[in-house]
């Protein structure tokens, strides 16, 4: 008999629930359109074989077998040649600010080397900072030097077909040497961190006085908009400035990341990371009505941030469309940045752009919740 | 004497319910005026609007001078608004509450200023209290310190007294009556008759509509009731009042039918067509009748049923 009563407890509560949730449209409606979204958007976004990767070519030789080398690794499908014929210290220049991830050097008298079988060095320098982005890349090398002249290898030069490939392959790793994923990952880690935090935390923040009531009080006193975004954010600035420095300790003592760049720079950098992210929470605030939905809003926004920002996936690996809405999210500028300053030592004028980005972006949210903040409990 | 509020046309609309419908109202400087009305009149409506938590629909009027539209900002500056909720923080102590609200408006002396309304309030030795572990007596005297800190020029009071035992309904009246006295307005809502009583005028609203408005004595008088008390000639005789009010409910002449205690107030405007009905009981040996004056909630009630039948007259929902 108490289990029926108990049953009868059960129903009631499922009954009361389901009504709750019925009357929480938002959240409801949030619980079903996220995850399909979420599905298309991940499913077709993230791919992890990245085709397409920009390269330079320094071509010193200017000969038939460079241009072909070149051609074939366009056909591959991997390569993406967006600066044919460059010099040594534009080419260095690109793959410091990330323009180009692979350069590709043909050194003088190629071709004259090759047809006389001396197998001479190609040099290809990768951009290792994300190792998983470049390696199956660097994989298909290997096959591309095999075949890459077989055609122009004809009539008297066909002997050198057979045996080992016609040149010598020097694949050279910059910035992360040995391809220590740890290299990549834990810097990159600081600006997941961040953003899961800070924006859960300030997502929370005019909700909660929404909630408890509290919001009918401070909107009688003349307070300003600007002044209560500046006072719920500011105690979070030092927060994620104190996360940064653990992140940053633990990187050099656990992983033993190796640190190239500039402390300053990159604390500068970090900061205006903390506060685009503030914004962002300080957005969803003013306008999820509940706590709960606050946290739907955080976390749909978080998801794609991790996935679609090159932190879990190669950037480069993503359609067209998704790497557009990458370039939407602070976390994309800001991986490149951070792994820039640690990885390759990048000054400001390399992380130019992307600081831009993240400046645009604060902006941009910081207008808009400023407009969406209501004054009133209309 | 000048107005402290003066408003016009005020409304108000929810969805399809009109929350205030074109309110009209003066609020004399340095008086306390008694905002009365049942549930769901447009009372906490009215209140967020002249303070500015709330935009109105239509009509407007000024507050201290500043109108209502376009200063909100300094409007906020010289008056209180005391919430129906407490709308301090519950996580924050008495006196980091207080701290909080005297920074927010610039006031110097912030350590001072709260150390002197902890002790006005008696409050020194729980100042280190969070604000959420108090009784709700002690929680309506912090907010109203809270937001009579600035010194404002207009207080405005939604029920601050609801669910609050009498005595200390008593201090917070006196309190309010100090407030006044040093020339400070007051616009105080209220469910409780007795508080009615204490306030200088009274504004009535019933469904948005500002129904009666002067003192306690001009809303009786202007009511015009006729009213008789009946008590049971056998007290011991419980269903015999309720029988008389079954009997005498809707009757022609009847407006007003309202037990009180051991007595039955029945009254009605017109005296002739009240006498006219009353009289196959006049006689009756169960009951004694007694010529009585109209109390306030006589008046109020009979307020209301008048603005009820002419809502449903007009066909207006209800």
């Amino acid at each position: 008999m108490s289990i029926l009563a108990s049953l009868h407890r059960w129903y009631a509560l499922i009954i009361k629930e389901l009504i709750q949730m019925r009357r929480d449209r938002m959240t409801f409606s949030m619980m079903l359109s996220v995850p399909l979204m979420q599905l298309a958007l991940f499913g077709f976004a993230v791919n992890s074989d990245p085709k397409n990767l920009p390269a330079a070519v320094i071509d010193a030789d200017r000969g038939p077998f460079g241009r072909a080398f070149t051609s074939a690794l366009e056909v591959s499908g991997y390569f993406d040649i967006v600066a044919r014929d460059s010099n040594e210290r534009e080419a260095g220049a690109l793959m410091a600010s990330g323009a180009v991830q692979f350069v590709i050097t043909i050194p003088e008298g190629f071709s004259r080397d090759v047809m006389r079988g001396d197998r001479p060095a190609l040099l290809v320098e990768a951009d290792a900072t994300d190792p998983a982005a470049t390696s199956n890349a660097l994989g298909n090398l290997g096959l591309l030097a095999a075949t890459a002249l077989d055609r122009d290898l004809s009539g008297p030069l066909a002997s050198l077909r057979q045996g080992p490939p016609p040149f010598e392959l020097v694949v050279h790793k910059r910035y992360n040497e040995e391809g220590n994923t740890q290299f990549n990952v834990v810097p990159g880690l600081i600006g997941v961190v961040l953003s899961s935090t800070m924006v859960v935390m300030t997502a929370m923040a005019m909700t909660r006085e929404r909630e408890r009531g509290t919001l009918e009080n401070i909107l009688v006193t003349p307070i300003r908009p600007f002044e209560m975004m500046m006072g719920k954010i500011s105690p979070y600035i030092l927060i994620g400035l104190v996360q940064t420095v653990i992140i940053l300790l633990a990187s050099a003592f656990l992983f033993d990341v190796p640190f190239q760049g500039n402390l300053a720079l990159l604390f500068a950098c970090c900061m205006l990371f903390i506060c685009a992210n503030l914004a962002i929470g300080f957005i969803f605030s003013t306008i999820a009505r509940t706590q709960l939905q606050a946290m739907q809003m955080a976390s749909t926004f978080l998801l794609p941030s991790i996935l679609l920002s090159g932190f879990m996936f190669p950037f480069r690996g993503m359609p067209g469309w998704a790497q557009a809405l990458g370039e939407a999210l602070p976390l994309t500028h800001f991986l490149r940045i951070v792994r820039g300053i640690i990885l390759k030592g990048s000054t400001l004028a390399d992380v130019a752009f992307d600081v831009g980005m993240l400046v645009a972006i604060l902006l941009a949210i910081g207008f808009l919740s400023l407009r969406l903040y209501r004054r009133t409990l209309d | 004497m000048t107005a402290a509020i003066r408003v016009r046309d005020l409304s108000k609309r929810f969805g399809a319910r009109l929350a205030v419908d074109a309110l009209s109202l003066d609020v004399p400087r340095g008086r306390i005026m008694g905002f009365l009305g049942p549930n769901g009149s447009g009372k906490t409506t009215t209140l967020r609007m002249l303070c500015g938590l709330l935009t109105p629909d239509g009509g407007g009027g000024s507050c201290l001078g500043y109108d209502l539209r376009t200063q909100a900002a300094r409007i906020k500056r010289h008056i209180g608004y005391m919430t129906q909720k407490f709308s301090l923080y519950e996580d924050l102590t008495i006196q980091e509450n207080l701290e909080f609200i005297a920074r927010v408006h610039g006031l110097g002396g912030v350590r001072m200023l709260v150390s002197e309304t902890l002790a006005r309030l008696g409050l020194q030795d729980r100042r280190r209290q969070l604000a959420g572990q108090l009784s709700g007596g002690w929680k309506q005297r912090l907010a109203l310190a809270a937001c009579t800190l600035h010194r404002p020029q207009v207080l405005l009071l939604d029920e601050p007294t609801a669910g609050v035992d009498p005595a200390a309904r008593r201090d917070f009246w006196d309190e309010i009556h100090a407030l006044a006295a040093e020339g400070m307005t007051v616009l105080v809502s209220t469910h409780y008759m007795d508080e009615a009583e204490r306030c200088h005028v009274l504004a009535y609203i019933a469904y948005g509509k500002l129904l009666a408005a002067g003192s306690a004595q001009e809303i009786i008088d202007r009511a015009g009731l006729t009213l008789y008390s009946v008590h049971a000639a056998d007290p011991a005789d419980g269903g015999a009042l309720g029988a008389l009010a079954a009997q005498l409910r809707g009757c022609p002449g009847v407006d007003v039918i309202a037990p009180f205690g051991n007595a039955l107030h029945v009254g009605g405007v017109d005296a002739r067509a009240l006498d006219g009905a009353l009289s196959p009981v006049f006689d009756d040996a169960r009951f004694r009748w007694a010529a009585s004056s109209a109390s306030l909630e006589d008046a109020f009630i009979h307020l209301m049923a008048r603005a009820r039948a002419a809502g449903t007259a007009a066909g207006a929902p209800s």
